[in-house]
């Protein structure tokens, strides 16, 4: 891509994707803005037909203000925050076994990808049907087993069930990149620092963990953004009870529960603020990994 | 101190057997050259001492003590890997010294150390790097540094210079005996590259599939090899061996003569023959020559600036106090 030829061509070949990506993006995010500004109630007779009241920026305090939505926030952080420690945690034990060489390997490795093809509906009901009841629950029966009162896992303890189910689905996903960065470290370099006189938790603290921290980063980054608009798993157990209710569950009840278009495109306005707070964070605290 | 001695040690991957029962004395400030073809045993040899591969049968023993069981930290042993092995993520400084941290030596020491190493191998200007800043000869001397720093009974190299090229490689070869002339450290070298072993060792030891053919200074290994292996391995140009009619007048299966140890001449000699290709090196020429009767072309070494051309006539005739005879299991008849 040297010459100023080829360069003119690439910009002429890109630009469809180019544009399609923009309109992709521009459209929702010109609507969300403009009905933010908007009163929009289609059960009181609102219609983009008849016209709608500019309300200014009447939306936007008003989802402030609800006692719902600093908890959302917070419950949106916690989550994301919380699958990420587990998933990043576990999965490089994960790496770290499977590089292993051992019998079996590759089923193994397999069994570990499956949870990533189980659609999050479904994950989620089979934990909180299978797993979770209090009654029938596979882990009921392990607490009764052991003479204890079965945990109401749903309501108890809500946010940490949660967190136990996304990470069961995110697990296999940071443990796949992980691996691959596990296997992609010289051998030699492990040798040498054993022969330096490194014991086994130095050798990973020293040398394998600043070996992983791009994949790392790679992974804290693909899923934070995925797990900022996590629902079907929220929609699924607990329908935003117990503490539960993330920023864009609190959206999806004010448009279709409220039927408030006008609240929830503010809402949707937030959210977009949000994402890039947290994204930008990350980029300062990650990005020096990226291009190191 | 830093003698080493391998006693009946033996190593199998599985069923495969890489180095049957071997015995091999490393004296205290030698340097050792294992030297042979690709895939003999060199490296896993070397690993076995290092204590990163564990030994089938046998027992090694470093200053007379057993090191079979020890881990590679408690041997007091020092490599310098092909790749490097540099930790990419750390600088020069914090390379060199990571042995030293993992040891536990104080701070002002490790500074001290850091300093006398970059000064003797030339890196004082590049501490402050990463490896992936460095040029090859420089990471092998980060390299060598964080060997040196240790202070190690014995170095070992598993053929640290051929990734360098050839003006670096004979640059770092002198650097590497300098160094074994300073430290008066014992020094165990894997190479396949016999110049190497001829210029830097003291004692060579030539593997051929995990077997030693022979354990010897450069000289005796050049002056009388035990066998036909060594003899065409030990030498540059290789040794001419001859078979047949030509060898049976001097009693022996094969004799050998090396290409320096044959006079030419245009109108006699022992044997006649045409010149083929030749390779001007400026301060030498080699002249491959077709002998009549002869199976195999002859290589013989001339002067720089000997006149013969592609198909001329020549005469060559060996120096009889310089041939090498072979009996038909290839063993030395002397
Ligand atoms: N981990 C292993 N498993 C099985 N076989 C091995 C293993 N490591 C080495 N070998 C075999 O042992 C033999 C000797 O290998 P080694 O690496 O010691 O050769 P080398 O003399 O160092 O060769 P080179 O000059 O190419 O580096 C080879 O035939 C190789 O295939
Ligand atoms: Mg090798």
């Amino acid at each position: 891509m040297a010459t100023k030829h080829s360069r003119v061509a690439a910009r002429v070949m890109l630009a469809p994707a180019v544009i399609l990506l923009l309109g992709w993006m521009l459209v929702p995010l010109t609507m969300t803005l403009f009905f933010s500004f908007k009163k929009y109630l289609p059960l009181r007779g609102d219609s983009m037909a008849n016209g709608l009241d500019w309300v200014g920026f009447e939306n936007y305090t008003r989802f402030v203000g609800s006692s719902s939505f600093w908890p959302s926030v917070q419950a949106t952080l916690v989550i994301v925050g919380g699958v990420l420690f587990v998933t990043v945690i576990l999965g490089i034990v994960l790496a770290l076994l499977l590089d292993q060489p051992m019998w079996g390997q590759g089923v193994v490795r397999i069994l570990v990808i499956a949870p990533f093809f189980v659609m999050p509906t479904v994950s989620a009901l089979v934990w909180k049907n299978m797993f979770m009841d209090p009654v029938n629950g596979l882990l009921a029966h392990l607490w009764k087993f052991f003479g204890a009162e079965p945990l109401q896992w749903l309501s108890q303890a809500s946010m940490p069930s949660l967190i136990l189910i996304v990470s069961w689905q995110w697990l296999p996903f940071a443990t796949l990149i992980l691996l691959t960065a596990v296997q992609s470290l010289d051998s030699e370099q492990l040798e040498a620092a054993e022969m330096d006189g490194a014991p086994y938790i130095k050798r990973f603290w020293f040398i394998v963990l600043p070996h992983l921290s791009r994949a790392i980063t790679i992974v804290i980054l693909i899923q934070t953004i995925f797990l900022l608009s996590i629902f079907a798993e929220i929609f699924v157990t607990t329908g935003g009870a117990f503490g539960t209710k993330t920023l864009s569950y609190l959206i999806f009840q004010r448009v279709l529960e409220s039927q408030n278009v006008g609240l929830g495109s503010a809402g949707g306005v937030y959210a977009i603020i949000l994402a890039n707070i947290v994204a930008i964070f990350l980029m300062r605290i990650v990005g020096k990994n990226l291009d190191a | 101190m830093g003698r080493i001695q391998l006693k009946q040690v033996k190593k199998a991957f599985g069923d495969v057997t890489v180095i049957p029962p071997l015995d091999l004395e490393i004296e205290d400030g030698e340097f050792v050259v294992f030297v042979g073809p690709s895939g003999c045993g060199k490296s896993t040899l070397l690993r076995l001492i290092a204590g990163l591969e564990d030994t089938t049968s046998g027992i090694i023993e470093i200053d007379g003590k057993d090191a079979t069981g020890l881990p590679p930290a408690k041997r007091g042993l020092a490599m310098v890997f092909q790749s490097y092995a540099l930790y990419p993520h750390m600088s020069v400084r914090k390379n060199i010294a990571f042995p030293m941290k993992m040891a536990g030596l104080s701070p002002e020491e490790q500074n001290r150390r850091i300093e006398a190493a970059a000064k003797a191998l030339n890196l004082t200007d590049y501490l402050d790097r990463r490896p992936g800043q460095l040029s090859g000869g420089q990471r092998q001397r980060v390299a060598i540094g964080r060997a040196i720093v240790r202070e190690p009974a014995a170095f070992l190299f598993d053929e640290p210079l051929s990734n360098l090229d050839a003006a670096l490689r004979v640059g770092m070869r002198l650097e590497i005996s300098e160094l074994h002339k300073r430290l008066a450290t014992t020094m165990v070298y894997v190479t396949h590259d016999q110049v190497e072993a001829m210029t830097m060792a003291d004692k060579i030891v030539v593997l051929q599939a995990g077997v030693i053919e022979q354990v010897g200074s450069p000289l005796e290994l050049y002056h009388s090899p035990r066998n036909r292996f060594v003899a065409g391995f030990i030498g540059s140009p290789k040794m001419n061996l001859i078979e047949g009619p030509e060898a049976a007048k001097h009693n022996a299966h094969t004799i050998g003569i090396r290409p320096e140890h044959l006079t030419v001449s245009t109108d006699s000699g022992d044997w006649h023959g045409t010149v083929g290709v030749s390779e001007h090196l400026g301060s030498d020429t080699f002249f491959h020559v077709k002998i009549d009767g002869f199976a195999e072309p002859l290589t013989v070494r001339v002067g720089g600036d000997f006149d013969l051309h592609y198909g001329d006539a020549i005469q060559l005739t060996p120096d009889p106090a310089l041939i090498h005879k072979f009996d038909a299991k290839g063993l030395r008849i002397t």
